[in-house]
């Protein structure tokens, strides 16, 4: 039963790439950002691990349910929109830069008919996912490795201004696979209500459009991290966080994601509450080694509250890390930090 | 009878006899290019008394004529001002390398115009060596202006800043610049007084305050300053206590972090420029300290906000301060709001641009879309230029906005999604810009963007019997598009092209038309070569010009630019550029 089951998966894996592909581009609300990314954090981390993929896998098709189930769509629940596929006849010969989403084709409806539901769109993938992964077979399938693969980070192209070059190496990828399977596909579908004309078809990312110039483009790039800032909505570029310092009058906000280091966000700090002295604070580098030497003179201790509530010193875990449990921070008073000493103490013995 | 018809003829011969000197007096007074140019066509004494009298002279395409032939005819050019690649260039579809060199030129001018005094420059290829070639040979030199250049570097400005000793104007604007240092600022003699305009908001060097601050102070008749990113606020409030006669002002970034006192300081400094009519600059703003703006605002006609991500409550707060207001430049990050309150406000507003904030994003609920539009031009009648990025339209609004502003001289309408249609009845944008040209009869300048059918060119070349540029991507469905525009606008000067269904029949049905236009440009289209041999076949005077893309795989993919000459096909053509 197997090797049939993935011949044809393969073949429809194929086109599936190209039809998802392409109304990933065509589609105009970006609804699946968020999707998009939750998916490919799971498949994408961890390639190899045939079990982790399964559960991540599971977990979206739920979220795409929900969503789906919302989604004023043109066609009944569950079927396939047909003028999605008639904007894919028409561009499925041209450009094709576009992140391969979900490769796997859902019109194997006949073995999987529970999955039906979600067959529409760009979802359509994950009802395979789940039904190849459920058979142990998805990450057998090269196909779906090779369409997969190139995209480990789907915001990317969309945030950076870099997008040509970023999606440089996938348009041979993806060619590769649009031009088997079409054909089969576009027939059926062909003269659907999409009053479309023959122009080329809409990329995610071309040359010069846009029409900015490259002055303004590269500027916005840094106007619109900053702007988020300016907005104090949690845009997805930034994690405002609150500051707060013993015995100051008022809080103060910070963007962690506008640092990349403990030492540009303790400089910034200092800065900020320069009116309050810090002192050795921000003069010292955040990490493991110093920070007996800094408990030792320092007048302040900078803390943060995690996702569990804990307050914990600064400086312990990789940046990254830190990014994502934190939740506020305190610039606490030595002599208050007795309870957090002792821990970051042991921590830098077990290193050192 | 006869008397009278002799009497017509004599006064005919005296006006043809026109005193020269009288004739050239008058002459002189005329400044506009295209003015002089008709003036030129009268008569052969006319002619030669409006060369004479020329003394700045507009070069729109560089390749359509050569240094040589300019200075054969116009001896007295003190100002000049040259463009040179096509506008395309700056969206990265021309290779580097093209070419637009203007080392050329000031070679030519350097003999022929020693006492040049002004130099504009757009769109061209300026090296280091040819500043300072410019800063050594040319005495009396003023005016530097360099907008979307590419080829130097901050120590071509060095060579500037030392050597031009009657400098007025500094104008460097958004050039693909190589940014060493801002040493070039220091270059400035100790005793110099003569700037009226410097413009280095687009360099990102730091340049050294102490020689700036003695620059504006010494500079009396400093009219324009627009000072770069890194100027701090703090800065910023001394060069303005220096320069309170300035009228136009590009700030520094907003975003230091200013004491009550250095507040109330930088408050009155701004107070104090009760000249200023136009206001810019590079912001990352805290908005907690935009409100220091609102006294100078009271006279301001021109506001560029288009490097500073606002959003709709802080400009609502500005644009109430600007009741003059007659040009603002935005970024989308406003939203509908922001353009509702721009509506509210600013009803003597003539041109509207807003810029997207972060073009790739393709979420639709950031930005701007039809409604705030629709809001401007409920809100200022005046309106007849603007530039607007969204990421949804519709035909029946466009309609209404046409409606109510009928005077559109350019609407430049980018959908930022290629081939996007209306997005609520899901149909062509063929109607709403059919409203456009039919509706605004003085239009001049058309951008067109959307889900576009032939249909839409027909609309144009039937209606927009004024208009003089178009750029069209992603539009069009067959060469019956291309074809009603070439027949059907008369006064069609430059038509620019990318990505749409367009060849060999398009192209050549415009061979009357050619040499009437300034250039024509196509890029990835159906164009292919026998079709530009064809025409560059027939049409000797025009230079048809074949640029292989390198990305592509199948052979059509070219970019052709064509124009007129009168001389001859390049002589500095990269090995990329085929005339055919």
């Amino acid at each position: 039963m197997s090797p049939p089951l993935l011949g044809v998966g393969e073949e429809e894996c194929q086109s599936n790439g190209t039809l998802l592909a392409s109304s990933s581009s065509l589609e105009s609300v970006c609804e699946n950002a968020e999707l998009k990314e939750h998916n490919y954090m799971g498949l994408a981390d961890r390639p190899s691990e045939n079990r982790s993929v399964v559960p991540t896998v599971f977990e979206c098709c739920k979220i795409t349910l929900t969503l789906k189930a919302t989604e004023l769509r043109l066609g009944l629940p569950g079927s396939q929109s047909p003028e999605r596929d008639a904007d894919f006849c028409a561009i499925s010969s041209a450009k094709l830069d576009e992140k391969p989403l979900f490769p796997l084709h859902p019109s194997n409806d006949g073995h999987y008919s529970s999955q039906k539901i979600v067959v529409s769109g760009n979802k359509r993938g994950f009802a395979d996912a789940m039904c190849y992964a459920s058979e142990g077979e998805f990450m057998a399938n090269p196909e779906a490795n090779v369409v997969l693969s190139p995209r480990p980070s789907p915001n990317l192209g969309l945030k950076n201004c870099s997008g040509p070059e970023s999606f440089g190496h996938r348009p041979a990828k993806v060619k590769e696979i649009t031009t088997t399977q079409i054909a089969p596909e576009t027939q059926p579908n062909d003269g659907s209500g999409r009053n479309i004309a023959s122009a080329p078809a809409p990329k995610q990312q071309v040359v010069g459009w846009p029409p900015i110039r490259s002055f303004r483009k590269n500027s916005l790039a840094t106007t619109s991290k900053n702007a988020e800032e300016v907005d104090g909505k949690p845009g997805s570029g930034a994690l405002f966080v609150k500051v707060s310092m013993d015995g100051a009058p008022y809080l103060r906000k910070v963007d962690l994601k506008h640092y990349s280091a403990y030492q540009e966000l303790s400089s910034a700090l200092e800065k900020m509450f320069s009116c309050f002295t810090i002192g050795a604070l921000g003069r010292e580098m955040l990490s493991e080694s110093n920070l007996k030497d800094l408990l030792g003179g320092a007048e302040h201790v900078l803390t943060y509250e995690d996702k569990d509530a804990d307050w914990m010193l600064v400086g312990d875990v990789p940046w990254e890390m830190f990014l994502d449990t934190c939740k506020r921070l305190r610039i606490m008073k030595s002599c208050d930090a007795i309870g957090l000493a002792p821990r970051a103490v042991e921590k830098s013995k077990s290193k050192n | 009878m006869d008397p009278s018809k002799s009497r017509d003829s004599a006064e005919s011969t005296r006006v043809i006899q026109f005193p020269n000197d009288v004739l050239e007096r008058i002459l002189s007074l005329i400044d506009s290019h295209r003015d002089r140019s008709a003036v030129s066509l009268v008569s052969k004494a006319w002619y030669n008394a409006e060369r004479w009298t020329r003394r700045h002279v507009f070069i729109g395409n560089c390749y359509a004529v050569s240094p040589q032939i300019v200075a054969r005819r116009f001896p007295n050019i003190r100002s000049v001002t040259l463009k040179g690649k096509p506008r395309f260039s700056d969206f990265n579809l021309v290779p580097p390398n093209w070419g637009a060199e203007v080392h050329a030129w000031l070679a030519v001018f350097a003999d022929q115009y020693p006492l040049l005094e002004e130099l504009r420059l757009k769109r061209m290829t300026v090296t280091d060596e040819s500043l300072k070639f410019l800063a050594r040979k040319f005495q009396k030199f003023r005016a530097l202006s360099l907008l979307s250049c590419d080829g130097f570097s901050t120590n071509g400005l060095e060579a500037i800043a030392t050597d031009c000793r009657h400098l007025t104007e500094l104008d460097i604007q958004e050039n693909g610049i190589d940014d060493i240092s801002g040493n070039w600022l220091s270059c400035f003699p100790e005793n110099f007084t003569s700037l009226e305009v410097l413009n280095f908001a687009s360099l990102s060097s730091d340049v050294n305050f102490d020689a700036l601050e003695r620059l504006v102070s010494q500079c009396k008749s400093l009219k324009i300053l627009k000072v770069n990113k890194n100027i701090t606020l703090e800065q910023l409030q001394r060069l303005l206590v220096r320069a309170p006669q300035l009228t136009e002002l590009g700030t520094g970034s907003f975003l230091q972090e200013l004491t009550a006192h250095q507040y109330e300081e930088l408050e009155r400094a701004f107070i104090g420029c009760k000249n200023l009519h136009a206001l810019s600059g590079s912001w990352e703003a805290t908005t907690l300290y935009l409100p220091v703006l609102y006294p100078a605002c009271t006279n301001l006609t021109f506001l560029n906000l288009s490097y500073a991500a606002l959003p709709s409550e802080e400009l609502a707060k500005l644009v109430a301060h600007c009741p003059h207001l007659q040009r603002l430049w935005v970024l989308d990050t406003i939203e509908d709001v922001g353009l509702q309150a721009v509506a509210s406000n600013c009803p003597l507003l003539e041109e509207l641009r807003v810029f997207p904030a972060d073009p790739y994003d393709q979420d639709i609920n950031r930005g701007v879309t039809e409604s705030g539009f629709l809001a401007v031009s409920l809100g200022c009648r005046k309106l007849h230029y603007v530039l607007y990025f969204c990421r949804q339209m519709t035909n029946a609004a466009v309609a209404r906005i046409v409606q109510n502003c009928p005077g559109f001289t350019h609407f430049r309408l980018c959908i930022m999604k290629p081939g996007q249609p209306d997005y609520v009845t899901n149909e062509p944008m063929d109607e709403g810009f059919g409203a456009v040209v039919k509706t605004c009869t003085n239009l001049r300048r058309l951008g067109v963007s959307g889900l576009l059918t032939d249909l839409t060119f027909e609309y144009i070349g039937r209606y927009a019997k004024n208009l003089e540029t178009l750029s069209v991507a992603f539009a069009g469905g067959s060469d019956r598009g291309m074809q009603c525009i070439l027949d059907g606008c008369p006064k069609l000067r430059k038509l620019e092209i990318r990505d749409s269904p367009f060849g060999n029949g398009a192209l050549l049905s415009g061979l009357e038309k050619y040499e009437s236009m300034r250039s024509l440009w196509m890029s990835a289209c159906k164009v292919t070569l026998n079709g530009c041999k064809m025409l560059a076949r027939q049409r000797p005077r025009l230079n048809v010009e074949v640029m292989k893309d390198e990305d592509m795989d199948d052979g059509q993919s070219y970019k052709v630019y064509v124009y007129r000459t009168v001389a001859g096909p390049r002589t500095d053509a990269p090995s990329f550029v085929h005339t055919l």
